[in-house]
């Protein structure tokens, strides 16, 4: 129990698997060095198109943890989650192949995001529908496509019959994920929860998608593509991936005598209500968001010390964010240190918060400030310290993984040292 | 190539099963873990790449490799 008499939510897992590293030690090890996991695209030809650059995962190899049989099963970004669920349960203790206890089971939910699930199996059936005709597509063609199958797979491996389902707020997916798992923990309906979010996304429709919206950054050179809070940054750069947090209630842990990484302190979610793609320039409610999640914490603004910021490298979104920060923050935001990991990572999408998550706990449990990397001209709309190219030691009280997703979802987290 | 041979090729190839765990009297469902998808996908390949139509009744029949491998005799052109 903590304040208020509620439960206390503290995180015991962690699992990655990103384009800079396909586990949390990896991971953080190059986002200190401040690694760029950025270059060409290989998924397909891209000779004909404007967008020729991501941050693709290397070197994956998803029978290392998943049965190959079921590996055909499951599209790209299902088998991205399982891979990170499977690291977080091990990392939690738990065994990473078999089901858990029939007493745990019951009060272990799954919640796994994602922006737009199996978009490559849909974009390969509709081809294969094209060409044999749509009553010859795949029987798994639904059932690797859909959004939610992520969780389902997690849950069907672990046996967890506690709530499983998927929260899709575009690039603010894994936020609501773990934030939802807080609250679920918390309000005492269940003991512990899988929540993350998964992207596969590098894919000939999905990136023509973002181009017609000229969201993505047209820049030829990975190094200065996805350039956050640079005067001349001009877009984001697609990323894809997935992080896995092991949510669990505090005495819980402790009574298993898990290695406890940090509290999940807070979480505010609101919406802009204000377009369908461009966040609100006054930026009023993604400022809320954030001191309702410090508020939620039960802390005072004056306690984060770190914040993982959305930070897209879109014009748009880094001058308004910088400036919910300062309107959340107001004197105080000159002290906090923030950082942009899509430097390193670009945007994961609905998996962006669970790897942000990641980089803010593990600022709070190593008192390390990852960098935002390629940074060379200043942005006077965006005036805060990101950080720039190097990392930093630093005592981290308090962190937030900040989200804005298209549709105006806000959403803030904060982690609490232990 | 015995049937029984194309078989199991097909079977590996397509339901990514090991070749050693598949033997002429194997059932797909009770010894292999397949499901109805399973047995769906294998049905679309050998109509695939032998070139016929399997009828929706004669499906729920072809559950073991020695049942698809008489099937395939009987319907592949000699």
């Amino acid at each position: 129990m903590s304040r208020d008499g509620k439960r206390k939510v503290v995180v015991t897992g962690m699992g990655a698997v990103t384009p800079i590293g396909l586990n949390v030690p990896e991971i953080w090890e190059n986002a200190k060095k401040g690694v760029c996991g950025i270059g060409e695209i290989t998924r397909y030809d891209t000779t004909d198109r404007q967008i020729h650059i991501a941050g693709e995962v290397k070197g994956f190899v998803p029978e290392n943890s998943i049965d190959k049989k079921d590996v055909r099963k499951m599209d790209l970004y299902t088998q991205y989650a399982v891979a990170a669920a499977v690291e977080a349960m091990k990392d939690a203790g738990f065994p990473g192949d078999e089901k858990v206890s029939e007493e745990l089971a019951d009060r272990f939910g799954v919640l796994i995001s994602s922006g737009v699930g199996g978009i490559g199996t849909i974009e390969n059936e509709h081809a294969k529908g094209e060409t044999k005709g749509f009553d010859r597509v795949s029987p798994f063609y639904i059932p690797m496509s859909i959004t939610n199958m992520a969780s389902a797979w997690v849950a069907i491996r672990y046996g967890l019959h506690g709530l499983a389902a998927c929260s899709v707020t575009a690039c603010a997916s894994a936020a609501y994920a773990i934030g939802e798992g807080i609250r679920y923990i918390r309000d005492g309906y269940a003991d512990a929860f899988i929540c993350g979010g998964s992207e596969a996304a590098i894919t000939p429709l999905s990136i023509g998608g973002f181009t017609s919206m000229k969201a993505l950054s047209t820049t030829e050179d990975p190094l200065r593509a996805s350039i956050p809070f640079d005067a001349e940054r001009n877009g984001f750069v697609m990323g894809e991936g997935a992080g896995m947090l092991i949510l669990e209630e505090e005495e819980h842990a402790k009574k298993r005598g898990a290695h406890i990484y940090a509290e999940a302190a807070g979480y505010a979610a609101n919406c802009d209500a204000y377009h369908i793609t461009a966040p609100d320039p006054e930026a009023k409610y993604a400022a809320e968001c954030l001191k309702e999640a410090v508020l939620d914490a039960g802390m005072s603004l004056d306690e984060i010390d770190y914040i993982n910021a959305h930070g897209t490298s879109t014009s748009l979104n880094d001058k308004c964010e910088t400036l919910a920060v300062k309107k959340a923050f107001g004197d105080l935001a000159g002290n906090i240190s923030l950082s942009s990991t899509k430097s390193m990572t670009g945007h994961l999408l609905g998996a962006s918060a669970a790897v942000g998550s990641i980089f803010a706990i593990k600022a709070v449990t190593d008192d390390f400030i990852v960098p935002t990397i390629g940074y060379k001209n200043a942005d006077p709309d965006c005036d805060l310290d990101i950080t720039p190219n190097t990392g930093k030691q630093r005592q981290v009280r308090a962190s937030i993984c900040n989200s804005l997703g298209f549709g105006g979802h806000n959403a803030s987290l904060v982690f609490r040292k232990i | 190539m015995t049937t029984f041979e194309k078989v199991r090729e097909l079977i590996v190839s397509t339901l990514n099963y090991d070749a050693d765990e598949i033997k002429e009297d194997t059932k797909l469902m009770e010894d292999l873990g397949a499901d109805s998808l399973d047995l769906v996908e294998l049905n679309m390949a050998l109509e695939e790449k032998y070139g016929i139509s399997i009828p929706e009744e004669d499906f729920p029949s072809l559950t073991s490799v020695d049942k698809i491998a008489a099937y395939l005799d009987e319907h592949l052109p000699a």
